[in-house]
């Protein structure tokens, strides 16, 4: 492994998130190491895509503590949670439908202008060159993710696989220090898998993003991370290396009990 | 023939401040999913203001300029409706945000309540008088053209000049600029737009604002016209058969059927009106947005609604 994994930047302790009666997290610790691929998998409803909810401050949690870089955070709101660096991608894709595919990864770079909103409103002088630097941060996005062709689609019409990748443009536009990916590879073919592995690979490489990523497909799993969490029920039933987590006697359990 | 579209001209200028309201309707839902009812309370409000702040700046500068006392009150009734905005999402979208569309649709009739009421309060109920110059005489056009040539009303017409003006402003702020791709985002979809960090609350002030002064400038046009007055705030909803036709969430939506509604307003009132007995204006709009709706139930240019099974 030629990156280097780093200091906790993100540790959560104790989380309990309940909907009324339903307990969605009961008790969950884990960290995540600055620049490492970590993953989150378990059966369906086990309180993946609430985990990430937390973290990027939809859902607050009843319980537990959360440290960013070791300072412990207060209730956060998601875009709060933004302006520290935490950008995500979303399990049922949030895209702006309306929008071109150009447009919606430009709103990635909102917290980045600094011009205000008075002159950007009236597109005045600074705020107009500014715009411009956006734009070609932008357009470097859409040639790593190879989407050039469709910049400016309106992303409605795009096939799911492409709106996946878009969702995760616009979540690089950010220029996050965490990204969080809820099944970036769901209803996606074998080759489109490849391509979105690759592409997560290469941000976690090339910019040292620190990636949490929810995912269902075992294989990729096993490929792409270097720590793997498993929940089952809102409990975490594992967590650990690719390896240590297969052969683990509850998660198979787990795996096997829920028809995987 | 020359009748007729002297008719549909009339309609089509009707029609265009009807879209200019209809709008301010459309923005509100659009990012904030509030039905806003207020929108007409807030024209009666901002036409209050500016004819009272207009009537005081023409006193303190002894009645030497009528530009620069309108151009002041202008200013100032901005800036109240600014604050206006900056309450509502202060002390109540920030409260009742995920709240049912019902309980935000209840809480804006007690938001009308609340504008009526303070603006008579502070700027007093009688009848006052915008007057920014709205010529008031009808020029005749086009004679060589038709037999008796078309009248058209002067005032009317720039109104209409006025609003097509502020709609294509608008539209070109929510195309081009920064803040109009945040306010798409937020209105196509609040949690990615709040992940990306688009800071809800002052695109919500923003909106509220935009909708503000729309209602200023359509107070401005229609006060100089009728007076300003409390029926001022029923006039402006006469716009809710306008979005109702044209869709609750499309910015095209609103400014067709607007135009849509004004003519039909005129044609019918004239044709059919003397077959009925008159009064047709009042009703016909509704009745012309319900049919509409038999048809197209998400409206002109909504998206089409398809339950989930
Ligand atoms: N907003 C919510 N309101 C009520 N229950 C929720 C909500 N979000 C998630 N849950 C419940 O929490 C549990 C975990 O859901 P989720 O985190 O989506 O699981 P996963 O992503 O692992 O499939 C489920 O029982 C789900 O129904
Ligand atoms: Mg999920």
């Amino acid at each position: 492994m030629s990156r280097k994994i780093g200091d906790v930047i993100l540790d959560l302790q104790n989380i309990s998130l309940r909907f009324g009666g339903v307990k969605a997290l009961t008790d969950i610790s884990f960290n995540i190491r600055e620049h490492e691929v970590r993953a989150i998998i378990g059966p369906n409803g086990a309180g993946k895509s609430s985990m990430l909810n937390v973290i990027n401050g939809v859902y607050h949690p009843q319980d537990g503590k959360i440290f960013y870089r070791g300072a412990e955070r207060k209730k956060m709101e998601p875009h709060m949670a933004a302006s520290t660096g935490i950008a995500r991608t979303f399990q049922n894709i949030g895209l702006f439908k309306g929008m071109s595919v150009l447009d919606n990864i430009m709103t990635g770079r909102t917290l980045k202008m600094k011009s205000n909103l008075l002159l950007q409103a009236l597109w005045f002088g600074p705020a107009r060159s500014e715009e411009l630097a956006h734009r070609r941060k932008v357009e470097e996005i859409i040639d790593f993710l190879e989407i050039q062709h469709i910049r400016k689609t309106p992303v409605g019409r795009l096939p799911y696989g492409l709106q996946k990748r878009v969702d995760l443009g616009r979540a690089l536009a950010m220029e996050p220090q965490i990204l969080l990916l809820d099944e970036p590879m769901a209803g996606m073919n074998v080759e489109e898998k490849q391509d979105m592995c690759r592409f997560i690979l290469d941000v976690n490489d090339q910019f040292g993003t620190t990636i949490v990523l929810i995912e269902h497909d075992m294989g990729v799993v096993m490929d792409i991370s270097d720590r793997v969490v498993v929940l089952d029920y809102g409990k975490k039933i594992g967590d650990g290396l690719p390896d240590e987590v297969r052969s683990n006697p509850e998660v198979i359990r787990a795996y096997l009990g829920a028809g995987h | 023939m020359g009748f007729f579209i002297e008719t549909l001209i009339g309609g089509l200028m009707a029609g265009m401040l009807y879209s200019l309201v209809a709008l301010g309707f459309v923005l509100i839902f659009k990012s904030s999913g509030v039905f806003n009812f207020a929108q007409g309370a807030m024209v009666l409000f901002a036409a209050l203001a500016m004819a009272r702040f207009s009537e005081w700046a023409n006193h303190a500068l002894g009645g030497d300029s009528l530009l620069l006392a309108n151009l002041i009150a202008f200013v100032g009734a901005g800036l109240v409706m600014l604050l206006v905005a900056w309450v509502v999402e202060r002390f109540v979208l920030r409260k009742l945000v995920n709240q049912e569309g019902a309980t935000l649709l209840m809480v804006t009739l007690g938001i009308t309540y609340v504008l009526e009421g303070i603006g008579q309060t502070v700027f007093g109920s009688e009848i006052y008088n915008i007057d920014v110059g709205m010529p008031k005489d009808p020029v005749l056009m086009f004679e060589s053209v038709f037999e008796g040539g078309i009248l058209i009303n002067k005032e009317d017409f720039i109104a209409a000049l006025i609003a097509a003006l502020l709609v294509g402003l608008l539209s070109l702020f929510f195309q081009k600029t920064p803040v109009g791709r945040a306010l798409r985002a937020v209105a196509d979809d609040h949690q990615a737009a709040l992940s990306i960090g688009i800071p809800l609350n002052r695109i919500w002030v923003i909106v509220w604002l935009v909708a503000g002064i729309v209602a200023l400038v359509a107070g401005i046009i229609w006060g100089s016209k009728l007076g300003v007055q409390f029926s001022l705030a029923t006039v402006a909803l006469r716009a809710l058969p306008v979005v109702i036709l044209g869709g609750l969430t499309s910015v095209p939506g609103a400014i067709v059927g607007g135009l849509i509604i004004g003519v039909g307003e005129k044609l019918s009132e004239v044709y059919i009106g003397p077959m009925v007995g008159g009064g047709i204006e009042i009703w016909f709009a509704y009745v012309l947005a319900l049919v509409f709706l038999l048809f197209r139930p998400q409206g002109l240019f909504g998206e089409k609604i398809i339950d989930r099974v």
